[in-house]
Order: structure tokens, then sequence, then C-alpha cells
């Protein structure tokens, strides 16, 4: 047809951001008019966020091919397209939780910045060039900052908004000077360009470990892993809950596609030592992930010591540096979208009504809101890697990755893992489940149900049907492993 | 392919159970009722297997198989042979009288017997399974009925702690099987989970010896394998009786069942080498577990520890790796699952009217609930392999499996019958005869209807399989030799 083919690649790379930046300038002037109704806001923004994620589903997968646009700035593949989806639906259930409360003022201006932190995450997830990486990074976690500390009123909030932006200032300005070791020994910003001076054997290996080290640095600020992850229990506990939500999962997801694509690209010839590193890494993050939730009594802190230790699981994929370890890693965060979407939804909505997201407020959940507290289950039993979940599954897939990869121990520390948590996420169920005393129905909104039925389908399917993700995400690890 | 009556027998329980969960809270009267008749189902159609099953044939029957991750090697892959379907039995039987004993459960029940039911979908699925990821699969789904059937509805003393620790021990067990089998999975020279391409991967001497402990420990964690048993007793006193039933009667034998499908029949050669230990250490289970069960004060604990007791024998008939033992180990699986239920239940019955447990404060409840005293005996002349009844018919071929091998294994297992016999006609002696304690000569009545259909149906079974053992001798024959051909005719 004429009018498709009018639109240049590189318009089509970025269509879907732009996108976002006429909702972003819709939903300001809405806010104009509309100031009493921010309802209407929300479903406003959801549905906007709908349309696009249609559209990318419906026109704009890549399939096997692979392009760069903007002169080398972006990388078009399945990779960065899969990435996005998760993103953007990410988006869409933070939205849906975020309306219909008074913990925070829901107005436009949230609803701006964090349709603003989409646009970065998207950029990330297809950024193939150090200027890009750079901005991206930013523009995702600049918008972050504010709402990590929304809740203008609430010490918390505001204590953790400013310490998510001192420890991301510290580690982009690593990341930062490591990019410049980059620049200054190949002459070029793009990945590829950097990667064949390494692959020349022009930058010397001591520099490159260095590089390696920095770099990681930033990257796993936004995947917090360990030893970046002192931010995550405090952010997590004092942000708005949907914030949260959004941080450990969509966040997290943007993090972990710029991870993998720029150790496969940059470090294409000699992936060993990032291979090593990533495996200490995960060793360290599941286990300090793990034990630290052990302690912790509010729901919040949990789900944030809990998503450190999944960050360490997905790690066994990266540092698989195979196929089927990337392919596993997405899986995993695939999965981990709708779990931990559906756990941190549960909270806010506990919190929202109880007043606090203390673990004993969960108690008699089954006998005031059975929906409320199987919804619960539901995510809970995912994230302890239990079938009839998506959790078992990519578990097993990473696992499986590891043992490939001639991990064994790793994998075998995993194991122990899961066992560990197991503990806390059955301590959680048995608080849910006891009988308690009779205790006021819980208010669930129709928006805050649609989100949680979103996830728990979202969690049900994926932990019974596989093919078709599966064989999309052939592509997408193809893409990355081809990078080499 | 024909009638997919293994996926029905799987799926029925299932959708039961989520049919209760849904519409129980409106129509609380309902809820036994499709419980029963979902377990009833379960039953009628493990006797339809178990009736057409076609021993001449023998091998792998009612096969249903569907690509599910063909790219993996993973397929929905369905298929039972003579052990199997003994197994199907057993769990038909069991769920079956666990939802007549659970009758009086007046605490949240939608939910009690829709997670009884759920457990049943996960056993009934492991015992069909013929694709390694399959079993894990339903193997796994059973945790959170399990942990959680016991936390809410559990002896309020050690729920919580029996409950952990029973989940925990599974879930690791089943964790180090599952590591063990990704490992074989990706040395196989065909990367599938099917398990009848496994069996014939033809894996080196040295695959097998490195990662057979992993898979069969795993799974024998699950059966109560020494010095991993003590999971068993402290779970199944803390949790309900329909539970213990279950968990003793049944979920060891998945436990069991799994370590002979896959890691003695996959790897054939590892199990060679590592059977010594296991003998060892069976042998360790049947003489401590049993000692252990004598000087028990609580009536339940000393179930618990025969359960350990026993599965040791199942476990020495598979280390002994020729056709008596397995026979036998086959024969035992199936007695002692009924016989455990049919221990549980009783306990349970006694429980419900005396409130007690203590061996001591217990006498003479022979007089207020005779049938309860009768299947008692019957299960505790089993577990003493008398004749007739249907633990002779299968211990007996066990210790002449272990005679040919090591008869010392066999004397010190012998000489532990003695040890049972003693715990077993203490206790029936303590707790049924004697005098009756002034306190419930008001209190306790007779036991119900349906508890006499249950105690009746499992003792019915316990004394048909011994006075005609061909109703069960050929059907795990069959199972047994395809084993033994696997095993290179040993």
């Amino acid at each position: 047809m004429e009018f498709v083919s009018i639109p240049s690649n590189d318009f089509l790379a970025i269509l879907p951001e732009i996108g976002l930046l006429l909702l972003i300038g819709f939903t300001l002037l809405l806010g104009v008019f509309k100031k009493n109704d921010k309802n209407f806001l929300g479903w406003f923004v959801a549905i906007g966020l709908s349309l696009i994620l249609v559209i990318k589903l419906g026109f704009l997968n890549p399939g096997s091919e692979q392009h760069s646009a903007w002169g080398g700035m972006l990388q078009v593949d399945a990779a960065s397209y899969f990435f996005q989806i998760i993103i953007i639906i990410g988006a869409i259930l933070t939205v849906l939780f975020s309306t219909n409360q008074n913990k925070f003022e829901f107005s436009a201006d949230y609803l701006a910045l964090l349709l603003a932190s989409v646009i970065g995450m998207n950029l990330m997830a297809a950024a193939s060039d150090l200027i890009m990486l750079y901005l991206a990074i930013e523009t995702t976690s600049i918008p972050l900052y504010v709402l990590a500390g929304f809740m203008k009123k609430d010490q918390s909030s505001v204590e953790s908004g400013l310490k998510y932006l001192f420890f991301g200032a510290m580690t982009s300005a690593i990341m930062l000077y490591g990019f410049s070791f980059l620049y200054g020994f190949s002459g070029d910003t793009n990945l590829f360009k950097i990667s064949e001076t390494i692959s020349a054997g022009l930058i010397p290996m001591g520099i490159q470990i260095l590089v390696l080290l920095m770099v990681v640095a930033g990257f796993g600020f936004k995947v917090s892993a360990f030893p970046f992850h002192f931010w995550a229990p405090d952010v997590y506990q004092g942000a708005p809950t949907p914030i949260s939500g959004f941080l450990s999962t969509a966040s997290k997801s943007a993090g972990f596609i710029v991870l993998m694509r720029f150790l496969m690209t940059t470090f294409s010839s000699n992936p060993q030592n990032w291979m090593v590193l990533v495996m200490i890494l995960s060793t360290a993050t599941m286990l300090v992930g793990n034990l630290l939730a052990l302690l912790q009594k509010d729901l919040k802190r949990l789900l944030a010591y809990s998503s450190i230790s999944h960050a360490g699981y997905i790690l066994i994929g990266v540092a698989s540096g195979s196929q089927l370890g990337f392919k596993a890693a997405m899986y995993y965060l695939l999965v981990y979208l709708f779990t931990n979407l559906a756990a941190f939804g549960v909270a806010h909505i506990v919190e929202t009504q109880k007043g606090s997201s203390q673990i004993s407020d969960l108690t008699g959940l089954i006998k005031s809101s059975p929906g409320l507290a199987f919804a619960f289950l539901i995510s809970i039993l995912s994230l302890s890697g239990i079938p009839p979940f998506g959790g078992f599954v990519s578990k097993i897939l990473v696992f499986a990755a590891g043992i490939e990869a001639g991990m064994v121990w790793l994998v075998l520390v995993g194991v122990v893992n899961s066992f560990i948590g197991l503990f806390y996420y059955l301590n959680l169920l048995r608080t849910a489940f006891s009988s308690g005393e009779e205790s006021e129905k819980l208010r669930i909104s129709p928006s805050w149900s649609l989100a949680l039925i979103i996830c728990v389908l979202g969690i049900v399917v994926l932990g019974v049907v596989y093919t078709p993700w599966i064989s999309w995400l052939n592509f997408a690890s193809t893409n990355l492993i081809s990078l080499r | 392919m024909g009638f997919p009556i293994l996926s029905i027998l799987i799926f029925i329980p299932l959708f039961a159970g989520i049919a209760i969960l849904i519409f129980g809270r409106k129509k609380p009267e309902a809820i036994r009722p499709v419980a029963l008749v979902a377990a009833s189902l379960v039953l009628v159609l493990t006797f339809i297997l178990w009736a057409t099953y076609s021993i001449e044939n023998a091998g792998y029957q009612f096969v249903e198989q569907f690509s599910w991750l063909p790219e993996l090697g993973i397929s929905y892959h369905l298929g039972v042979d003579g052990i199997s379907i003994a197994m199907l039995v057993l769990t038909g039987l069991v769920v079956f009288t666990g939802v007549l004993v659970s009758w009086k459960i007046n605490d949240r029940p939608e939910e009690f017997f829709a997670y009884l039911m759920f457990l049943a979908t996960s056993v009934l699925g492991v015992f069909s399974s013929l694709d390694l990821f399959m079993l894990f699969f339903f193997l796994e789904i059973a945790v959170f009925p399990k942990y959680l059937m016991i936390v809410i509805w559990g002896s309020p003393q050690t729920r919580v702690y029996g409950g952990m620790k029973l989940t925990l021990y599974l879930f690791i067990g089943t964790m180090f099987a599952i590591v063990g089998s990704l490992a074989i999975y990706f040395v196989s020279p065909e990367r599938s989970f099917d398990l009848l391409i496994l069996e014939k991967a033809g894996f080196a001497a040295s695959v097998q010896k490195l990662w057979f402990p992993f898979i069969f420990l795993g799974f024998a964690i699950l059966g109560g394998i020494f010095p991993f048993h003590s999971w068993a007793p402290d779970g199944h006193v803390a949790a309900p009786t329909a539970i213990s039933m279950l968990l003793a009667g049944v979920e060891m034998k998945v436990g069991v069942f799994a370590a002979l499908r896959v890691a003695i029949m996959l790897l054939p050669e590892g199990a060679r080498y590592w059977s010594t230990w296991i003998l060892v250490l069976a042998t360790i289970n049947v003489v401590y577990g049993a000692f252990i069960a004598m000087i028990q004060k609580d009536f339940k604990y000393v179930i618990g520890f025969s359960s350990v007791s026993h599965m040791g024998l199942v476990l020495i008939g598979f280390a002994s790796l020729n056709y008596n033992g397995l026979l036998g180990a086959g024969l035992q699986m199936f007695s002692h699952g009924v016989m455990t239920a049919l221990f549980f239940s009783i306990v349970g019955m006694v429980y419900d009217q005396t409130h007690t447990r203590d061996i001591a404060s217990l006498g003479g409840l022979a007089k207020k609930m005779p049938f309860a005293a009768f299947g008692f005996i019957i299960a505790g002349l089993v577990s003493m392999g008398m004749p007739g009844l249907s633990g002779f018919i299968a211990e007996i071929p066990i210790y002449m499996g272990a005679w040919q091998v090591a008869p010392i294994v066999a004397i010190i297992a012998i000489i532990s019958i003695v040890i049972t016999a003693a715990y077993i006609l203490l206790t029936i002696r303590k707790v049924f005869f004697g005098e009756l304690p002034a306190q419930y000569e008001a209190s306790v009545h007779d036991i119900s209807t349906k508890d006499k259909i249950a105690i009746g149906l499992l003792s019915l079974f316990m004394i048909g399989i011994g006075l005609l053992p061909q109703l069960m001798v050929p059907l795990i024959e069959s199972g047994v030799n395809h084993i033994l051909a696997l095993l290179g005719g040993v």
C-alpha cells in the first residue's frame, strides 16, 4: 500500500515513542480541563498505551530482521521489540493500579512523568550507541526519581526519591567514565565500532576489565544486582507502591536488555571476562536478596529483596552467554512482569486500605477478600517457581541454561536459593490464608481488578502454554547472539 | 490414540476443585457431593484402567501424546505400565476414602476439598507422565495444597513447623532431581524429555554414576529415605487426617515411583554402581524406623515412623535390582499405601472423638468403635506381613530379592518384622483393648457409616490382594519385566 511505504525505517523505528510523546501532550492538556476527574485521565492513558501496544503488535513486528536506524543510534530487532512490549504492558498495568486512590495525588504530572520514563526505557531497549544509551538511561531515571518521591507529604517517599537520585547519579557517573575510556580508545561511540576496536586488540586487557566493571556498575544499579542493590529496599518501601512495581519489572527489564546487548556487542571477542563477572554478581545477588528477605517484616521491603534475588536468577541466564540463556532470561522477565506487578498490586491494595504494608496486615486476607487472596497466592507461587504458573518454567529454563553452559555449581547455588525463597514465600501465604479475626472487606476498584486479572491470566498462560512466546524469543535471542 | 482416559482421569479432580472454589461459597451444601462424585469417578476410571490394561502386551498403554514445547523436546505424553496402574488404583482408593473421612470438616470446606482435589490431580499426573518435564510439572503442583492444608487444618501445636518442614524437604528433593534430570537431558543424544526416548539414550557409565545420586536421592527424599526421613513423621502427624492418608499413602509412593522411573530406569548403570549404598540406607530405614516407632507415645507418630520403616522395604526391593526385589517393591508400594491410609484414617477417627493421641491415656476403644478396631487390626496384621494379607505377598519377594544380593540385609530386615509386630500389637492392645477410661464412656460413639465404608473398602483390598494375589502380581510383573530388560537382564 502506498501510504505505508511513505515513512522511512527511521521513522517507523521510533513510531511508538512518537505516540508516547503525543500521549504526554494530550494528557497534560486534558489534565488542565479535567482537573476533577483524575480517574478519567488514568483510563485515557491506559487506553492510549494499549493503542500503542496494539500498533506495535500488529504492524511493527520485525520478525527475524534486524537493522540499525538513525545512523546507528538504535538497533531495530526482535530483542528490542520484545522488551519494548514488556515495558509498555508494565506501564499499562502500573497506570491501572495508580488510579482510584488517595495515598498520593494522582495527576496529569504523574502520568506524564511515567510516560516519559517509558520513552526512555523503550530507547534503552534499542540503543546501540554510547550517547543514545546514556541519554536513554537518564531519560528513564530522572522521571523515576521524581515519581519515587511523589508522595510529597510522606517523608519516607521523599527520602526514597532522594536516595534513588543519589545512587543513580553516582552509578551513572561511573558508567559515563567507563564510556569515556571506550570512546577514547576507539574514537567512536557506536557499539559495533567499539567492538571492532576491541577485537582488533587495540584496548589493553586491564582497561577492558576496568571499563567492564564501571559500566556494569551503571547497569547493575538498574537491575538491582549486588553490590548496587542498596537503594532498592528503601526506594521500594518508600515510593508509591505502583511505582515500586514499575521499578521492579519494566525498569529492571530495560536494565537487562541494555546489559545483555552491551556485553554481547562490545565484548563479543572475549566474553570470558564478563561471564565470570556476571557469574559472581549472580551468586552474590541471589544470596544477599534471599537471606535479607528472611528478616523482613514489611511486605514491600520483602518484595524488594525478593526482586533483588530474582535479578540473581536472571543473571544465571545472562552468565551462560548462550542462546538458551538469553531466551531463559527474557522469558523470566516476561513472567516476572506479570508476577511481580500482581504481588505489588496486592501490596498496594492492602496498603491503601489498612494504612501500612506490614506482612501482618495480610492476616485473614482469605476471609475478607478471597479473590485478592487467590491472586496473591498465584503471584507468590509463581515467584517461588511452582507450576502451573510461569515462574516454574522460567526457573527451569534458567537452570537449564546454566547446566548447558557447564555452570552446575551456579545452578546449585540457585537451587539452594529457591529453597530459601520458598521458606519466606510460604510464610507469606500462611499469613494471608490464616483465618484471623473477621476483618472488613477490602474495596477493590474496577481498574485494580482489571489489572490483577490481566496479571493472573498472564501468569497462568505463560505457565502452561510455551510455544508461541518461545518462538518469538528465538528471534530475539538469535539477534543478540548474532551480534557477536 | 483412542479415548483420552488418562487425561480425563487427571483433569476431573482439577476441574472439580476449581468448581468447588468458585461456587462453594455460595452453595456450601454442594461442596462435599461434588468432591465425592469427582473422587468416585477417579476411582471408577482407575478400576477401568486396571481391568482393561492388557497384561499380555505389557508396556505403556493408553498412550496420549501432544507436542507441548517441541523445541526443547517437551511433550504432553501420558501412558501407564503395570506399576503405574497399581499406583493409580491406590490413588483412587485413597482420594475416595479421604473425601469420605473428611466429611465432617466444617472450617472453610470449599478450600479444603478443592485443595484435596488439586493434590489428587498432581499425584495422578505424576503416575501417568511419560515425559520428564511433565512429571516435575505435576509433582510440584502439589507444593501449595500440601502446605496450605497442613497449616490451615493441621493439628494446632505442630502444623506451622511440620508443614514447613515437609514442604521444604520435598521441594529441595525435587529441585536436586531437576538438576540431575537437566544434566542428563543435555548429554542425551536426542535432546528430549520424553522418558521413552531417554530410556534408549544409553548414557555413558560416567554420566550415569555422576548423576544417579542427584536424581535418586532427590526423589527418595520424597519417599523418606534415611537420613532425610524426619519430615515424614513430623509432617504426617501435623496434617489433617485425609492429608496424612494422601501424604503417607500416596505422596511417598510418588517419590519412590519417580526414583524408579527416572533414576533406575534411565540410569541402570548408575543404579548398579550405587545399589550397595541404597541397600545400606534402606536397611537403616527399616530398622531405625521400627525402633523409633516402638518408643513413641503419640498414636500418630507410631504410624508416621512405621511408614519410614516400611518405605525402607520398598527401597531395599529397588536396590536388589532383581526380579523378586522389584516385584516385591511394586506390591509393597500398593500394599503400604492402602495400609497407611487405613492406619491414618483410624487414628483420625479416634482423635476426633477422644481429642488425644497419647497412647497411655487411651484404651478399650474396641467396645465403642468395633469397626475401627477391626480395621486397625487388619492394617496391623498387614504391616507385620501376616500370610493371607497383602503385606505378606509384598514382603516375601523383597526378602527373597535381598537374599539374592546380600543375605545379611534380608536377615536384618526380617528381624525388624519382630519389632514391627511388637509395636503394632502393643499399640492395638493399649488403644483398643483393656479398660476404657471413664471420661470416654459417654463422649465416644461409634464411627459414622461413611467412615465404615472407608475402612471397609481399604480392608477389602488388603484382604483381597492377600487371598487373590493373581489380581495384582501379574500386573506389577509386567512392569518389572520391562525394568529388568532395561537393567540388562540381571
